[in-house]
């Protein structure tokens, strides 16, 4: 039976209430792991306020240097391209913004579908880039394993659905849209065991190098 | 005695990896932008020197040790174990071809402090048997004679005199409640000798009361360069009970990039407690001179110079426009290299690298790209403020044929010191 | 009486209809059922030639709104002449005989028009507990259904019920309500879900039966010609949605200034259905354009597709599951940070002071 109505449902329901439910304790376990392996107080005189560097890093090791601009900045400019274009189809689709509203009670205004609709072609072929630029650049290819693959896919299914869902494209809109958020799903258990775990951790790393540096009054 | 073990090299990696390391490995992308600050990756082209690639082994005893799938696969032996043979093939990584100057910790994206991993595993390397033969040689130096070079209190003794006799000025041994106590490096006192002649000067022109210590003149930490806290300890342990016998109020780091950082940012973190004396760097405190008007030159140096920023001191120090700011006093034809400051290149020999003979052919390639950034900024004279960078960028220049000299930015600022009377100083100041 | 053998045409004349408003009713007919050009002119010579076809109507758990949006048109138009141009032989709402008579009337017609006749279902079926969750003259409908579909021609399976089960068959789905299709499996079914249908697309498809026979079916086994696009496709305040333009609530400025209901629980963008085109009562309105959401009447399961005023993609999760999670996230953390803060200090523990004479291994 092709039952594509079901899937739906499941897919937004209990599919995506164990999902979340994994999403939540992933991301409260792998906290708790980092944090709890603790970190030795410094006793050394700090050259200035390692905390107000620290927190300043967080934000300014956003802004690639010239040097890496001159040497990766093909892969930077597309990083932040797929970085932009992500968030903006994240959080910027008004039917996105409903799911969050729904789940924590926080909303804001949406953009336009067509905005969003571009965003997301600019994603799909930044990620594509990415994949290809994975393959061919040697210390990429040396570094990558298999987790890399697992991020980029995890990553790349929700978009490409995403965007098919929204043009109506190959497939029934109820299949599409219940493929949409299976993948949305699949993405939220496993994201915090894998490589994506970057995008709540970077936060503490940029943080805890810039109070690396900023004791002794360099900001990097 | 007890040997080092493979299991001990990895009991340290688990002790080591604390909240900042976790944070790290569960932030790398793969993107590999560490690489292209390496100069050992920039210079070979070779992807084993990735920074972050060298730290796999680190990264496994995280996996394997503190995340839940990493124990479930462990449990289920599915983890690929650390070996004897790994850590062996990761010694050259590890220290030979890395100076932990922290350029890859700058560009990170994600902003992991690459350096401080590597500083880390290296605990465990050295508890596991796996530093190179070098470091052990100058660890061993450093704990029974007193340096890694071996130099002894009777060459310093010799040192002094010959200083005394160039200078007309006495050089106080284990003199208590002054200012001022002076370290030295073993490798300046061998190469350099004209530092302590320059100190000499510039402290009596100044007016301050200085001394060295006879059981801790020297300032290296041979410990913070093999990995292993507990020798670093006993080194800055010295000090630190000279520094506070002798009731010193600042003790002062010489020109030497990683002494400044042992004695000045790890040592309190391996004594356990707060110093009872400030640490400065040479370059500080002939900063804070300048600016109270003690530190009075003339005459401007007729070469075109441009100063190498030892890691150490800038980016991993902090100290960055006082050499700046010391030798504009000097010269009006000073030049900076493309990256300078914080984002400037390792000599090639940080972190212990120099001392490690079998590291030098690897050495001398990595040092290609200070040689270009140095010959872009067309000076004739390159100034620095650190020993063991001097003696790299030395062999640099000599393997490159550059023909270029280069000093110590203390000992140009004593050519130019001017003998005036201290009145006539203190009359200038108020002015 | 009309005569059975009478053709349209005949009864175009019996009524005094133009030729030319017949002509135009063609067109637009043409138009909603997709036709190609070619199609489309032969449709009214087709038409005009049709023999009144023999159509038997079978209800089962139904509320009679099938019925009751085709035959409740306020004048006579030309939609409803198909309806009437049709021998209704059997609608036992509609007929006027009753008890065994209409029963052998039924009979009669299934008889006459052996492989012949259309089969019209509205009504889900109950098969639970041998069906006997609804009789017809002590028949039960799966019974029914099952005999009268034999020798039908086609079946349409009219409205959500028959079509897909509908409200029958919403949770608990206490009569184990089923759809047509779900029982007859050897016969062309067409279904023309809603709740209820359009009457425009009833008639389109009967028309097209008459002239070119089965039109075209989706996987759902929909006239693709009038479920081909989704009611957010065609609807008049797509824009507003394109431009990301959103009513909060029903009487907020941005509703009647047209904007988008999503929001609101607007079911039109997995709806597909006819709506935004065909419209209601005569082309006046439909739901969306009264300012209400649409509900996706004629989608699948749509009464058990979460809140007609939760926004489709919204998922159903409830703040208890938020906060277990993050009580079982805590508690799983706490014991993986007992379980680090052991490894450590194990770890400290095992760790023995190096001194100059541990930096080697020992000689193999």
């Amino acid at each position: 039976m092709d039952d594509y109505m079901s899937l739906l449902l499941l897919s937004k329901g209990l599919l995506f209430e164990i999902a979340l439910v994994i999403f939540i304790f992933g991301v409260l376990l792998r906290l708790f792991e980092i944090f709890s392996l603790g970190r030795k107080k410094d006793l050394s005189e700090p050259k200035a306020n390692p905390t107000i560097i620290g927190i300043k890093t967080i934000f300014t090791r956003s802004i690639p240097s010239y040097e890496m601009m001159t040497k990766r900045g093909f892969l930077i400019v597309n990083g932040i391209i797929f970085h932009v274009g992500l968030f903006i189809v994240v959080f910027l689709l008004a039917p996105h913004i409903t799911v969050i509203d729904r789940l924590i009670d926080l909303s804001w205004s949406p953009l336009s579908s067509q905005i969003i609709n571009f965003a997301t072609v600019v994603t799909i072929f930044s990620m594509i880039v990415i994949l290809v630029h994975r393959f061919t650049h040697p210390v990429m290819k040396a570094l990558t394993t298999s987790g890399d693959y697992v991020a980029w896919i995890v990553t790349f299914l929700p978009i490409i659905s995403g965007y098919m869902a929204y043009n109506h494209l190959l497939l029934p809109y109820n299949l599409i849209l219940a493929l949409h958020i299976l993948s949305v799903d699949l993405l939220l258990i496993v994201l915090p065991f894998s490589k994506l775990s970057h995008s709540f951790t970077f936060f503490m790393a940029r943080y805890y190098s810039g109070t690396i540096s900023g004791r002794k009054g360099v900001q990097l | 005695m007890s040997n080092a073990t493979l299991e001990k090299g990895i009991n340290s990696f688990v002790k080591m990896i604390d909240a900042p390391i976790a944070s790290f490995f569960s932030s790398c992308v793969s993107c590999g932008m560490c690489a292209d600050a390496c100069l050992f990756y920039q210079e070979t082209g070779d992807v084993k020197y990735t920074p972050i690639a060298k730290l796999e082994p680190l990264r496994r005893a995280w996996e394997q040790e503190y995340t839940l799938f990493g124990r479930l696969k462990k449990l289920l032996g599915l983890s690929k174990k650390i070996t004897n043979e790994e850590l062996k093939q990761h010694t050259e990584l590890v220290y030979n071809s890395c100076t932990m100057c922290a350029r890859c910790s700058m560009v990170c994206p994600v902003g992991n402090d690459i350096a401080y991993m590597i500083r880390k595993m290296r605990e465990g390397m050295a508890a596991g048997g796996f530093a190179p033969a070098g470091l052990i040689g100058a660890s061993n130096r450093a704990v029974e004679i007193g340096s890694p070079m071996g130099l002894t209190l009777h060459a310093l003794s010799a040192q002094i005199k010959h200083a005394e006799k160039a200078t007309g000025i006495t050089i106080n041994l284990d003199k208590s409640d002054v200012e001022y106590m002076v370290l030295l490096s073993s490798m300046e006192l061998i190469n350099f000798p004209e530092y302590l002649e320059a100190i000499a000067k510039i402290f009596k022109q100044a007016g301050k009361t200085w001394t060295i210590s006879s059981t801790a003149f020297e300032a290296t930490n041979s410990g913070i360069q093999i990995g292993s806290s507990d020798i670093a300890r006993i080194l800055v342990k010295r000090i630190v009970d000279s520094a506070e016998k002798l009731k010193v109020k600042t003790v002062i780091s010489p020109e030497c990039g990683h002494a400044f950082t042992a004695i000045r940012y790890e040592g309190p973190n391996l004594i356990g407690r707060k110093y009872n004396f400030e640490v400065k760097h040479i370059l500080e405190v002939l900063d804070s001179f300048n600016e109270a008007g003690l530190l009075p030159t003339e005459g401007l140096e007729k070469e075109k110079l441009t100063f190498h920023d030892p890691c150490s001191l800038a980016r991993k120090g902090g100290v960055i426009d006082e050499p700046r700011r010391l030798l504009k006093k000097v010269s009006d034809n000073f030049t900076e290299m493309t990256d300078h400051g914080a984002r400037n290149w390792c000599c090639g020999g940080g972190g212990g690298a120099s001392a490690i003979e079998e590291g030098e052919p690897l050495r001398l390639k990595a040092f290609k790209t200070k040689q270009k950034q140095i010959e872009e900024t067309e000076a004739t004279t390159l100034v620095t403020a650190c020993a063991n960078c001097r003696i790299v960028l030395e062999e640099g220049v000599e393997h490159y044929n550059m023909d270029m000299p280069i000093v110590g930015l203390t000992e140009l600022l004593a050519e130019h010191l001017v003998d005036k009377p201290k009145q006539k100083l203190k009359k200038e100041a108020k002015q | 009486m009309q005569k059975l053998n009478a053709t349209l045409m005949d009864e175009l004349n019996r009524r005094g209809i133009s030729r030319r408003s017949f002509l135009q009713y063609c067109v637009v007919l043409a138009s909603t059922m997709g036709l190609s050009p070619v199609m489309a002119n032969q449709l009214p010579e087709k038409l005009l030639n049709t023999k009144r076809q023999s159509v038997i109507w079978l209800s089962f758990q139904e509320c009679t709104g099938c019925a009751e949006a085709i035959t409740r048109a306020d004048k006579l138009t030309l939609e409803n002449l198909i309806f009437n141009f049709i021998s209704l032989d059997y609608q036992h709402t509609l007929m006027a005989a009753s008890g065994s008579a209409a029963e052998e009337a039924k009979h009669n017609a299934i008889e006459k028009n052996k492989g012949k006749y259309i089969l019209i279902v509205d009504g889900s079926i109950p098969i639970k507990d041998g069906g006997v969750y609804s009789t017809v003259a002590g028949e039960t409908n799966l019974d029914i259904l099952k005999r009268d579909a034999k020798d039908a021609m086609a079946i349409v399976s009219l409205g959500s019920c028959a079509a897909f089960g509908g409200l029958p068959q919403a949770q608990p789905n206490p009569t184990g309500a089923v759809s047509v299709d779900e029982i007859i499996k050897d016969k062309p079914i067409i279904n023309i879900p809603g709740c209820p249908p359009i009457p425009n697309i009833i008639t389109g498809v009967l028309a097209h039966v008459l002239t070119f026979g089965i039109p075209t079916l989706d996987q759902y086994k929909r006239p693709v010609a009038f479920y081909g696009s989704s009611v957010h496709d065609n609807c008049y305040r797509r824009p507003f949605y394109d431009k990301g333009m959103f009513a909060t609530n029903f009487d907020d400025e941005a509703a009647r200034s047209g904007w988008c209901l999503y929001k609101l629980g607007c079911k039109g963008p997995m709806t597909h259905n006819a709506c935004a085109v065909e419209k209601w009562n005569g082309g006046v309105s439909f739901p969306i354009q009264s300012g209400h959401g649409c509900i996706g009447c004629s989608e699948k399961d749509f009464w058990d597709s979460g809140g007609f005023y939760e926004s489709m993609a919204s998922p159903v999760v409830s703040a208890e599951t938020i906060s277990m999670a993050a009580v079982a996230g805590v508690g799983v953390g706490v014991a993986a940070t007992a379980l680090n803060k052991i490894k450590k200090a194990k770890s400290l523990k095992n760790s023995e002071p190096v001194t100059i004479k541990d930096l080697k291994q020992e000689e193999a």
